[in-house]
């Protein structure tokens, strides 16, 4: 976007939480406060890994009431397509990095009476925002969080010492313990919203559940990141830009666009939101539609693709960009 | 900067007039010699000094007159400010947006300062100085929202969004061009647009809906819409449509220059952060025709709109009866020179 509002900030504090997870504190290199936010929010962190922008979303999981400064939680992903790695094996306190505004794809209902959170593995995040605000407004909340063992399982401890354990339930894959998914759709009083965040089965499984328990599909919220899948290059010209472009195997289109210097807008990096919705001028080969904005129709007809996501198999596609 | 508040009335007697510095900084919406809807949106950032883009929350010449306008209005009908109770969070953000931008951009007028949540706020054209907690509503002598809109120029509306919509879920309108806050309230966008004409057809809300969910903080956004007014009137309400309805039947040849007004609303959307909630506000404008043909390139433009207007928008604008005597009137302000493109006086 042009007029930029990316904040540089210095990193303040990096914590290895488990072995795999590493939280890492932001603060704003000119010293004044960040924005607040609203719990479910999230920030795109640019990286500059050795000349390479990478950009991931990240949920904000500090307190919404905190402007002194931001914290993220990052999963190291062995197969990732090296933004987590580079978090994790480069970033250390002190360094210079940018983040965006807040984002909130994921913002609780406020007209809820009662919110139940449900979480699996890295999926905590955006809920410790949550949880911080529903306890400061007095709002009735509880989390099932899934986790595959306790050494694994990031913040469980630190939630249950602050919220106790009736609002606070934990299941360990380890220890035979699952969520018991059925019990916590039924009997919930009117005006429960429900929200899930976690891999894409466990999300696909609550909705399923929930909507066959009678559930309207306005009560329930889910947030997914789709990471831009990897796949074979292709050759894409965007035609505002006058740009021939490759997009590489672990590359999205909208990375691919940032590298030849094409300023084109996203928002969720994660086909959701549909800020970076591009029309397609024209194409002799198969859009891989990977997003979950355009309705099946759209992605049927071929006129529009989500670039920060979606991918092509073919010769050459030309881009409205 | 210092302003001059002026003492002048938007009823009765209709002593609002613009001073020569107000006129010149009218935010004339017409950037071409005609008009049709279209979804008309640029970054709210600061514009050209002495306009009303200066600051993004403009203070006036008329600022006090329209608040004690905006008191007499709610003290005949409260219903004129509600909020829906799950819109307390976006009613302290709304009052946080309006007194930092007020007390940055006018700190002559205004002054607020913070102890953690301990705020003072201090308005020096209205003689209010109130020490609160803020998120505490007990703190204030009204509930945050309208506090603060009772020393904010303007109509303010917050939406609510969800569901992949938005929704009017609180407010403060007291100086709408014929709509209802409380008819309106609980609706979503496509809802309370209901009454526009062609815009639905020609898909301006679908999009201007999808831009608008995906509003940014930190990047609010803004356009311009306008009407014609006879007498500056602000409260030009469906509830008091019996008090300004008839006035449209008092404009003569003789005295069209004094009485019509062209009335243009900045609307101003902005990301509100500890709600992800969006504030809609609705800036009203007014100036009489014989003000605004004192710029030559207004008086040239102002006519060939009017005469270009397909009857849909004639009509739900209304200006049926009175715009062939605003046109003939105007006319003779217009000597066929080409205009400039872009709205600012040349």
């Amino acid at each position: 976007m042009s007029l930029s509002t990316d904040m540089p900030v210095r990193v303040a504090d990096v914590t290895q939480v488990t072995d795999l997870v590493k939280r890492f504190r932001f603060e704003r290199l000119d010293g004044q406060p960040m924005p607040f936010f609203s719990g479910g929010a999230h920030v795109v962190v640019s990286m500059n890994d050795n000349g390479l922008l990478r950009r991931n979303p990240y949920s904000l999981m500090s307190s919404p009431d905190d402007n002194s400064g931001y914290d993220i939680s990052v999963l190291r992903v062995p197969n990732s397509r090296g933004g987590s790695i580079f978090m994790h094996e480069q970033v250390k306190p002190g360094d210079q990095l940018t983040v965006s505004q807040p984002v909130n794809l994921f913002a609780p209902d406020h007209r809820g009476r009662k919110h139940i959170l449900i979480a699996g593995g890295i999926g905590i995040t955006p809920f410790l925002a949550m949880m911080d605000q529903f306890s400061r407004d007095n709002v009735a909340f509880e989390l099932h969080y899934a986790i595959r063992s306790r050494t694994h399982g990031a913040y469980w401890q630190q939630l249950l010492d602050r919220y106790g354990a009736r609002r606070i339930k934990i299941y360990v894959d380890e220890e035979k313990s699952t969520l018991p998914l059925a019990t916590i759709v039924e009997n919930q009083p009117l005006g429960t919203h429900l929200y899930v965040c976690g891999p894409a089965g466990m999300i696909d499984g609550v909705l399923l559940t929930a909507l066959q328990a009678g559930w309207p599909k306005e009560n329930l919220h889910s947030e997914r990141f789709l990471a831009p899948p990897a796949g074979l290059p292709f050759q894409v010209f965007l035609e505002k830009s006058n740009i021939h472009m490759t997009v590489g195997e672990h590359q999205s289109i909208l990375e691919a666009a940032e590298a030849h210097g094409c300023d084109a807008p996203y928002m969720c990096r994660g086909g959701a939101c549909g800020q970076c919705e591009t029309a397609v001028v024209s194409s002799d080969g198969m859009l891989e539609h990977n997003d979950i904005y355009l309705s099946d129709a759209e992605k049927a007809s071929g006129g529009k693709v989500m670039i920060c996501v979606s991918r092509f198999k073919g010769q050459q596609l030309v881009l409205q960009l | 900067m210092t302003i001059t508040f002026k003492s002048e009335t938007f009823r009765d007697d209709f002593t609002f007039r613009n001073s020569l510095y107000n006129i010149r900084r009218f935010p004339f919406p017409f950037d071409r010699d005609d008009y049709m809807y279209s979804v008309n949106m640029e970054p709210h950032v600061r514009g050209k000094a002495d306009s009303v883009f200066e600051n993004l929350v403009d203070v006036d010449e008329h600022y006090v007159a329209e608040m004690q306008d905006r008191a007499k209005v709610l003290k005949e009908d409260p219903l004129r400010c509600q909020a829906l109770p799950h819109m307390m969070a976006a009613q302290w953000d709304v009052l946080e947006l309006l007194m930092e931008h007020q007390a940055q951009d006018y700190p002559a007028h205004f002054t607020l300062t913070k102890d953690g949540d301990r705020w003072r706020w201090i308005n020096r054209p209205m003689g209010i100085d109130d020490t609160f907690t803020f998120g505490d509503p007990s703190t204030l002598p009204y509930p945050p929202m309208e506090y603060i809109t009772r020393q904010a120029q303007g109509d303010f509306c917050i939406v609510d969004q969800r569901d992949n919509n938005l929704w009017m879920d609180a407010g403060m309108v007291t100086t709408q061009a014929d709509w209802s806050l409380d008819f309106d309230i609980g609706m979503n966008f496509m809802e309370w647009h209901g009454p526009v004409p062609l815009a639905h057809q020609i898909g301006i809300f679908d999009r201007a809906l999808k831009f608008l969910l995906n509003l940014q903080q930190g990047k609010p956004t803004r356009r311009l819409n306008w009407t014609m007014t006879v007498n500056p009137r602000l409260d030009t309400s469906p509830e008091n449509y019996h008090k300004w309805g008839p006035d449209r039947l008092t404009v003569t040849p003789e005295n069209v220059g004094q009485k019509m007004h062209l009335r243009v609303e900045l609307q101003s959307l902005w990301r509100l952060p500890r709600s992800n909630a969006i504030l809609f506000v609705i800036r009203c404008y007014l100036i009489s025709l014989e003000e605004l043909v004192t710029v030559p390139k207004w008086a040239r433009r102002l006519p060939r709109v009017l005469q270009s207007l397909p009857p849909e928008i004639i009509d739900y604008k209304g200006l049926t009866r009175n715009r062939p005597l605003m046109i003939d009137w105007l006319s003779k302000y217009d000597d066929g020179s080409p205009t400039s493109a872009g709205i600012h006086p040349d």
